[in-house]
C-alpha cells in the first residue's frame, strides 16, 4: 500500500492505482471524457488522450492526466485548482471547436458526455474558431456513423478490438484528420462489423448511434389496412424502467404491455413465447446430436452452439467459416416469432401476410439487421418488419405523453404471449443454456427435475463451464459472453483442447441485459448486474418455469407444427449460415 | 464470401515476407515496409492479404498505412519525381518549382499522371542543400532547379 494526499485527504491505495481511481475511492470526482471502465468485464479505456481529467501534482511541472498516472508514495495531488479548471475548460473548448453544434437534433442529446462536460464547466461560448472535420456519413441496418462528432476517445475501437475482437474499427489517419473508421473508410456493412452495437453503447457522443425506426412503426400503426403486432424481448422488461427514472433492475413487464397497447399495437405478444419455442427446437436438436454421438456416430458435430444472438451469428460467419455446421440451425426467438406470427397466427386470424406488420422491441441493435436478412422473408415480405430498441420504445412512450410509472400492469395477448420462466432468462448470460438444460434433462431422462435452478450456469465470468449430470450421463456445458471470450472458447474447441456438448454464446457483455439497444449504462456495470438479478426474479415468479410445459407451445405443435425438428418446424423455424470471411483468389 | 483477387506472384511474395516475420502481427510495420518496397505502394487487396497472413484485422493494417506518411496507397509512376521542401530548398524557391511541375504534369502531390509515367511527391532534405532547390527523378538528382528547367527535365523522360 502507498500513501497519497488528494485534495488534503490522506488515502492509502495499492501500488499501481491511478490517481483517478484513488480519487474515486475517496469520493472525489474528477471529470473524464475518453476514460471508460466497465468494472468486472475487463474493459478499461484510458488512452490519456482527451486531457479532461488533468490534475496538479506537487513537484511536477505539467498537469498530469489522472486516468493514466499512477499514484506514488507521498504524492500530493490537487484536483480542482484554478489552473486545473482553466486547463479543463480550454481542453473542452478546443474539442467543441471541432464539434458540430447540433445538440438540438443529435441522437445522443441528453445522454452525451461532452454536452454534460460543457455544462459542468459552464462553457457559454466557444472562443476558438477553426477548421472543422468532415467525413462521409455511413449507415448500416443497425448503426449510424456520424464521425464529424468523433472526439477520438477510442472507446469504440477498444471495445470492437479487445472486448469483441471484431476488428471492424481502427483509428486511421493522423493529426487533425485522425478518426475512427473501418479499413479504407469503407461502409460498416462491407467491414467485418457484426452489428453488436457495443460501440454505440460506449460512444460518449453522437458519433455512433442506432438507426431510428420509430417513425416507420408509427406509420404502420396509423395505416388502417395493417394489423400491427408487437413482441417484447426478455431483457427489455428489466431495463425500460430506467428511462423513466426507476432504479436499475425494476421489472416493468405489465406496464410495458399496457404502454404498447396505448401506442396502438393491435396485439401485444411476447418474444418469450418464441424463446420457449426455441428451446423445444434447439433442445431437441441438442438431444438428437448427443444421442447419435453416444450411439457411435462420429459425423455428429458437437458441441452444439446456440444461435439466438445475431451478433454472434455474424461473428462466426465472419470468423469461423469452417465451423458453419456446428451451431444450432434453430432461428433466434425473434425470427421464430415472426415466422409463426405470419403463418400459424395469421392463418388462424384470417389475416394476409402482406397486411400483417410484426414489430419487435429488442435490447439489441443486431436484431435490426437480423430481420433484414433475406432468408427471413417470404416473397420479399419479411417475417419481422421493424425492430425498435428499448431506448426507441422509451422515446415513443414519452412522445405519447405516457409515463410508464402510471401504467397499470396488463397481460400479454394470447396465444403468442404465454411464456415460462425458462424463456425470460434468455436475457442474461447463461440463461439460454439453463433453459435448454431444464427441458433437455426432463426429455432425456424422463424424470421430473426436483430443482429447476442451475445456478452453476449463472454468473458474470466471461467464460464459464459446468458439468450437469443427466441421470448418470455427464453433460459438459460452456458459456461465453463478449465476443473475445467466445473466440477464445471456440478456438479451444477447434483445436480439440476442450470438449463440450453445448456452448451458449452472447455477443454483448452480460448477455442481452447489456445489449446495445438498452438504456445507456455509461460504464456502470452495477446496472447490468441489477438487470440480471431482475431477470432471475422474474423467472422465479413464473408459475411455469420449463419451456416444454408452456401450454400454448404444446398446442402449437399439436395444431400446426407436428413435432420439434419435424418437417414443418424445419421449414419455419430453422435456418442456415453463410461464409462471410474474405478469401484470396488468384487472378490472371 | 468476399473475394480478394491478386496475381499468384504477388500472393506468393506477400506470403513469403509474412513468413519471414513468423506471421507475427506485431511485425506488421516491417512487413508493410518490405511489401511496399517491392510493389511501390500498398493497394487495398495487398493490405487485406497482409492482415490475413498476420491474423490481424485489416482495419489495423489500414490504420497504420494511413498514419505513416511513408506508406502510400497510390501507385508510383514509372519516373517518381520528388521535390525537396526542406528549409534550404524552400527559401530558394522550391515551391515555385513544385507549382510548375504540378502545372506541366497536370497532377497534384501524391498523384500519378494518367499515362502512369510520372508521380509527384515532396520530401524534406536529401542532404544536398548546397544545390538547393533540389528535385529527384527516380535516382537522379537535379540541383539549382528553376521553374524554367522543369519542361526540359520532364522531356528527358517522355
Amino acid at each position: 500500500m502507498i500513501n497519497v494526499t488528494i485534495d488534503n485527504k490522506q488515502i492509502q491505495v495499492e501500488e499501481g492505482t491511478t490517481i483517478l481511481k484513488a480519487a474515486r475511492k475517496a469520493g472525489i470526482h474528477i471529470p473524464t471524457l475518453c476514460y471508460f471502465e466497465l468494472a468486472g468485464m475487463k474493459f478499461e479505456n484510458k488512452p490519456g488522450g482527451c486531457r479532461v481529467c488533468v490534475v496538479e501534482v506537487e513537484g511536477r511541472r505539467n498537469l498530469a492526466p489522472a486516468c493514466a498516472t499512477d499514484c506514488m508514495e507521498g504524492m500530493v495531488v490537487h484536483t480542482h485548482t484554478n489552473r486545473v479548471i482553466n486547463a479543463r475548460r480550454t481542453v473542452v473548448e478546443l474539442i467543441l471547436s471541432d464539434h458540430p453544434a447540433d445538440c438540438l437534433v443529435c441522437p445522443k442529446s441528453g445522454q452525451c458526455e461532452l454536452q454534460s462536460l460543457a455544462q459542468y464547466l459552464g462553457i457559454r461560448e466557444i472562443p476558438f474558431k477553426g477548421e472543422q472535420s468532415h467525413y462521409r456519413q455511413d449507415m448500416s441496418p443497425s448503426i449510424i456513423r456520424d464521425v464529424d462528432k468523433c472526439v477520438m476517445c477510442r472507446r469504440c475501437e477498444n471495445m470492437c478490438n479487445n472486448i469483441q475482437t471484431v476488428g471492424a474499427l481502427s483509428a486511421i489517419n493522423r493529426g487533425f484528420s485522425a478518426v475512427v473508421a473501418p479499413a479504407f473508410e469503407q461502409d460498416l456493412v462491407d467491414s467485418p462489423c457484426v452489428m453488436c452495437g457495443q460501440c454505440v453503447q460506449v460512444c460518449p457522443v453522437g458519433a455512433l448511434s442506432e438507426v431510428d425506426d420509430t417513425r416507420r412503426v408509427m406509420a404502420a400503426i396509423n395505416n388502417p389496412k395493417k394489423t400491427v403486432i408487437v413482441q417484447t424481448a426478455p431483457a427489455t422488461r428489466v431495463a425500460l424502467g430506467e428511462e423513466f427514472g426507476m432504479p436499475a433492475g425494476t421489472i416493468v413487464t405489465g406496464q410495458m404491455a399496457a404502454a404498447l397497447r396505448r401506442l396502438g399495437f393491435d396485439y401485444v405478444f411476447d418474444t418469450d413465447f418464441a424463446a420457449d419455442l426455441t428451446i423445444m427446437e434447439e433442445g431437441t436438436e441438442l438431444l438428437g446430436r448427443i444421442s447419435k454421438f453416444m450411439a457411435g456416430d462420429k459425423s455428429v458435430r458437437l458441441p452444439i452452439l446456440t444461435s439466438c444472438c445475431p451478433g454472434w451469428v455474424n461473428f462466426f460467419e465472419h470468423n469461423f467459416p469452417d465451423m458453419l455446421d456446428v451451431p444450432s440451425t434453430a432461428k433466434s426467438p425473434q425470427q421464430m416469432f415472426g415466422a409463426i406470427a405470419k403463418s400459424y397466427w395469421a392463418e388462424k386470424m384470417g389475416i394476409n401476410r402482406e397486411d400483417l406488420v410484426v414489430v419487435s422491441i429488442m435490447p439489441c441493435l443486431a436484431k435490426k439487421y437480423e430481420c433484414k436478412r433475406e432468408e427471413f422473408s417470404v416473397n420479399g415480405n419479411p417475417d419481422v418488419d421493424y425492430v425498435l430498441s428499448t431506448r426507441e420504445l422509451a422515446r415513443l412512450i414519452k412522445q405519447f405523453n405516457l409515463n410508464l410509472k402510471d401504467m397499470p400492469s396488463e397481460d400479454y395477448d394470447n396465444p403468442l404471449g404465454e411464456s415460462t420462466g425458462a424463456a425470460v432468462i434468455f436475457g442474461a448470460t447463461g440463461g439460454v443454456i439453463e433453459a435448454a438444460t431444464r427441458t433437455a434433462y426432463e426429455v432425456f431422462t424422463g424424470k421430473k427435475l426436483d430443482k429447476v435452478d442451475f445456478t452453476e450456469l449463472r454468473g458474470m465470468e466471461g467464460i464459464r463451464d459446468a458439468w450437469v449430470d443427466f441421470n448418470g450421463t455427464p453433460i459438459h456445458i460452456g458459456i461465453a459472453h463478449g465476443l473475445a471470450n467466445a473466440r477464445a472458447l471456440l478456438e479451444k474447441v477447434r483445436e480439440g483442447k476442450e470438449q463440450f456438448h453445448a456452448i451458449e454464446v452472447m455477443a454483448c457483455p452480460g448477455g442481452c441485459v447489456g445489449g446495445a439497444g438498452q438504456p445507456y449504462h455509461h460504464g456502470n456495470s452495477e446496472i447490468i448486474k441489477k438487470r440480471t438479478e431482475a431477470i432471475y426474479r422474474e423467472d422465479l415468479g413464473k408459475p411455469i418455469r420449463k419451456s416444454h410445459e408452456n401450454l400454448s407451445i404444446q398446442k402449437l405443435y399439436q395444431e400446426y407444427l407436428g413435432e420439434p425438428c419435424g418437417h414443418k418446424s424445419h421449414e419455419l423455424l430453422h435456418t442456415h449460415y453463410f461464409d462471410k470471411s474474405k478469401h484470396v483468389e488468384i487472378s490472371e | 464470401m468476399a473475394v480478394i483477387k491478386l496475381s499468384e506472384s504477388k500472393v506468393n511474395f506477400v506470403k513469403e515476407v509474412c513468413k519471414s516475420f513468423n506471421n507475427d502481427g506485431g511485425e506488421v510495420i516491417n512487413v508493410l515496409h518490405k511489401v511496399q518496397g517491392e510493389f511501390g505502394y500498398l493497394p487495398a487487396e495487398i493490405q487485406e492479404l497482409v492482415a490475413k497472413e498476420l491474423n490481424i484485422p485489416v482495419s489495423r493494417v489500414y490504420g497504420i498505412v494511413s498514419f505513416y506518411s511513408f506508406f502510400t496507397m497510390t501507385p508510383k509512376g514509372e519516373h517518381p519525381i520528388s521535390v525537396c521542401l526542406g528549409t534550404a530548398c524552400y527559401v530558394r524557391g522550391a515551391e515555385k518549382v513544385l507549382d510548375e511541375l504540378k502545372r506541366q504534369l497536370g497532377i497534384n502531390v501524391g498523384e500519378v499522371t494518367p499515362d502512369g509515367k510520372f508521380s509527384l511527391t515532396c520530401l524534406r532534405c536529401v542532404g544536398a542543400c548546397g544545390l538547393a532547390p533540389v528535385i529527384e527523378v527516380g535516382e537522379k538528382v537535379y540541383g539549382r532547379v528553376t521553374p524554367d528547367h522543369v519542361k526540359d527535365i520532364i522531356a528527358e523522360y517522355r
